[in-house]
């Protein structure tokens, strides 16, 4: 079968993270004849899950309700998700949550033993699963150990996928290279699901990390398979200044409060709720991270910020929480606080700013991980189901990884037991690019340094489209990005070895970077409205009539951008004012 | 404050005859910056073909463990001015074979790490339909700091046994064993000591302690095995007065 491959599987799961290793013990636990492997350009631990800190939602508490949960989830986006993907999500996720404890995953418990929530931004009910502040870390790594029990479940650890293979608008498996020898293969596969997580390296200053530079979009896009929402770029209220590190929004679940230069909770002058001691749902510090992060440039504007070596700054108080709550519930803040920046929270403020933190935007899929090519399916921050749509509501996204991790691994194994195998074309395809790559590692003559593309586009991705936007400033970056990606064509590499080579790499990290980058600008200039995390300055309300619909990027055959639109799904919840603190 | 440091990597690239050289490289010495900071700054402005593995920079993905003057540290969680006025020195992580540069082959401990069967094991039929398992915040604190192991391989490289008898199932692996074990939930403790109480398992040990020492998440895995030598010769008493069947 499939002759030229190195390896046929049936389904291939391009990534190790959350998303990746729930589909690949879905499908070792209800499909086990089928060969299933996991390819990944880290080891499956090192995916950047590791980092999540604060929680998973899963409606389980006395007095909440999974409708409760869907609601929070659908004002949180503006409207803006599908309303069928979000019940399903919000009944699944509980399961979901309760499987990964029978797996292992160390919950933090109350004093009877059973599992302890906490409070959440834009959440009406505590609901949030925690694991201590390292719940992405617990979560992976029981997962990651969970999947060691199934013997023939095959790992391609460091392979770096290149390419889809589709033909006749069917996937057929990749091409990757092995990063410790340097050899290019084929993997072929009846279906892939791609879980390869987000891209928030398109920007300069991000919580995201190093690999986090949307690999599974760029393939998906190339491959001709649309992105959906891409203007949609979280900022995180609060990460520390040069790092980027996050600091969990946990703090302010657990009663941290955001001060400015004057001590002050400014919170309470953007229509977030009054100022109380101690935390309240749905309000102030507990307000959307689309809202607390357009508030802190506001406060900027007026000056009422505090001037650090790297930008403007709030601070963050916890000091009246004390040691023993810290060192419980929040101990990776305080080891973080103490590394980095070299103060301790317990005594002192903690300086923050906002921070990229998360893509709304993906891969489009259906509720079962299904994208438009045959076979192909994608999950987690790659995909967009979506539940976020315009603001993704903190502590979602994990689940998020789970309930649909499961869903794409069950419809990608259906999808395998039916799926024949690949044509000729296919094959050439592949030589295709073998010779696209190796003609990269080996070409000389190019003068253009990587760092100093990748560097302007994410200057380039900031001016344009932060946290707010214009029609000038998208205009402008996406002059700017077509001008990078010729630059990219004479880039220089200076490792032209094989054995691990990050430059080739990196370079094409920076290619698929691009590409991503350009779907954001144009699906936010052709976004005429604001909404959510997508603020334009001149257009600056929220526009039903136009905009209750998804931007669906498309790569046309020269490379350039084509965006259509497709309507949002509403089931029981219509469109009205998102009301927080009120 | 000097305004730079002089950085002194190891080279290698796999070749006939290759063997690993030093290059030095200066770069900014800056408040913040972290060993990482330091090694990208080369890669991105003065040469790009050094290759080495990062991910996270926040201490938790365990990718960039390596040699700093001599210590396994994580690079992205020590800093450059600690090493001031330098130079420093940057080698991959010692007892594993070097596959470029600062990059080591870390599959030995990733074939390792299922022998010791770290995942529940139950002897019961219980599913997600009868509910969360009870488990009382004094059962979780104790295996939970065994829970928080990065496999960064810190441990590894500083482990002289390790060096020397490479079948050593090794610090991490052993302390991933006891964290299952310890945990409520789990019912495998006979099936991993059975693994353990194997000469490559916990009797390799003479307790030198460095893993433990180097672990930058506080996991004690000298304990971990530790605890395990008492419990094999339990076992090993038990195997001589008594019957399999009746233990």
């Amino acid at each position: 079968m499939n002759e030229g491959a190195a390896a046929a599987h049936d389904v291939l799961l391009v990534g190790g993270g959350a998303a990746g290793l729930r589909a690949a013990i879905e499908i070792a636990e209800t499909n086990p004849s089928l060969s299933v492997a996991v390819v990944s350009k880290v080891y499956p631990m090192r995916s950047h899950t590791v980092s999540a800190e604060g929680g998973a939602a899963g409606a389980i508490a006395e007095g909440d309700s999974l409708d409760e949960h869907a609601y929070d989830t659908v004002s949180g986006s503006d409207w803006l998700c599908d309303q069928d993907a979000v019940e399903a999500f919000v009944q699944e996720a509980p399961r979901e949550l309760l499987q990964l404890e029978h797996w292992g995953c160390p919950w933090s418990r109350e004093p009877n033993g059973r599992i302890a929530v906490r409070a959440f931004g834009g959440m009406k009910n505590m609901r949030t699963w925690f694991a201590a502040d390292k719940t992405g870390f617990h979560m992976l790594h029981s997962l990651f150990q969970t999947s060691l029990k199934y013997a023939d479940l095959t790992r391609y650890d460091e392979w770096f996928v290149t390419r889809l293979l589709v033909d006749d608008g069917r996937v057929h498996g990749v091409v990757a290279i092995e990063l410790m020898t340097g050899r290019i293969e084929v993997i072929a596969a009846k279906s892939v699901v791609l879980c390869n997580g987000g891209s928030g390296k398109v920007f300069p200053f991000t919580t995201n990390a190093n690999i986090c530079t949307g690999d599974g979009m760029a393939l998906a896009y190339r491959a001709g398979a649309p992105l959906k929402d891409m203007e949609f770029v979280q900022y995180h209220p609060t990460g520390l200044p040069f790092t980027g590190i996050l600091i969990t929004e946990a703090t302010r679940a657990e009663g941290g409060w955001l001060l400015n230069k004057d001590g002050y909770r400014y919170l309470q002058d953007y229509d977030l709720g009054k100022p109380e001691p101690t935390p309240v749902l749905r309000s102030m510090e507990l307000g959307p991270r689309d809202r607390l992060s357009q508030a802190f440039v506001h406060e900027v504007e007026k000056g009422r910020t505090i001037e650090s070596p790297y930008g403007p700054i709030v601070h963050l108080d916890l000091r009246h929480l004390g040691a023993k709550l810290i060192d419980t519930k929040l101990p990776m803040v305080r080891e973080l606080c103490m590394k980095y920046e070299r103060i301790d929270p317990v005594k002192e403020l903690i300086p923050v700013r906002p921070v990229v933190h998360y893509m709304m935007g993906g891969v489009h899929t259906d509720i079962d991980g299904a994208t438009p090519i045959d076979g192909l399916f994608a999950a987690g921050e790659t995909a967009c189901v979506t539940i976020n749509g315009a603001n993704r509501l903190g502590s979602n996204s994990l689940p998020e990884c789970l309930v649909f991790g499961a869903r794409a691994g069950k419809a990608a194994a259906e999808y395998a037991t039916s799926a024949k195998q690949a044509s000729p074309a296919v094959m050439r395809q592949a030589d295709d690019e073998v010779r696209r790559l190796e003609q990269m590692r080996s070409s000389d003559g190019g003068h253009e340094r990587i760092a100093d593309i990748r560097e302007e586009m994410q200057s380039t991705m900031e001016d344009s489209a932060g946290i707010f936007r214009s029609g000038d400033s998208l205009a402008k970056g996406i002059d700017q990005l077509a001008e990078l990606q010729q630059r990219l064509e004479r880039v220089q590499l200076y490792d032209q070895t094989l054995a691990f080579n990050t430059e080739l790499v990196a370079a094409l990290e920076l290619s698929n970077m691009l590409d991503i980058a350009e779907t954001t600008l144009h699906s936010a200039l052709q976004r005429e409205e604001s909404r959510g995390a997508h603020q334009r300055t001149d257009f600056t309300t929220r526009d039903d009539a136009r905009f209750l619909n998804h931007a669906l990027a498309y790569r046309d055959s020269d490379g350039s951008v084509r965006i259509e639109r497709l309507p949002v799904t509403i089931t029981r919840w219509p469109p009205g004012e998102r009301v927080y603190g009120r | 404050m000097a305004d730079s440091i002089q950085m002194q990597v190891t080279r290698y690239a796999p070749a006939p005859d290759a063997v690993p050289t030093v290059a030095n490289y200066d770069v900014p010495l800056r408040k913040d910056w972290s060993i990482l900071d330091g090694l990208n700054f080369v890669k991105d402005h003065i040469d790009g073909s050094l290759s080495f593995r990062w991910s996270c920079r926040m201490g938790i993905c365990g990718s960039c463990g390596m040699n700093v003057e001599g210590e396994p540290q994580l690079t992205c969680a020590t800093f450059l001015t600690d090493y001031a006025p330098g130079p420093v020195r940057i080698e991959p992580l010692t007892n594993f074979p070097i596959v470029r540069d600062l990059v080591v082959d870390i599959d030995d401990f990733m074939e390792k790490l299922p022998r010791v069967k770290p995942w529940i094991i139950r002897d019961d039929d219980v599913t997600v339909i009868d509910g969360e398992y009870l488990q009382t915040p004094e059962e979780l604190e104790e295996y939970k700091q065994f829970s928080n192991c990065i496999n960064c391989m810190l441990c590894y490289a500083a482990c002289p046994i390790y060096g020397l008898e490479p079948d050593f199932i090794g610090p991490a692996a052993i302390a991933l064993a006891e964290r299952y074990d310890l945990d409520s939930r789990d019912r495998g403790q006979r099936e991993r000591l059975d693994i353990l109480i194997e000469k490559e398992g916990v009797w390799g040990c003479t307790f030198v302690g460095e893993c433990t020492r180097v672990c930058p998440k506080h996991v004690d895995p000298a304990g971990a095995i530790q605890r395990y030598k008492l419990k094999a010769a339990q076992e090993n008493i038990m195997a001589f007065l008594l019957p399999r069947s009746a233990r």
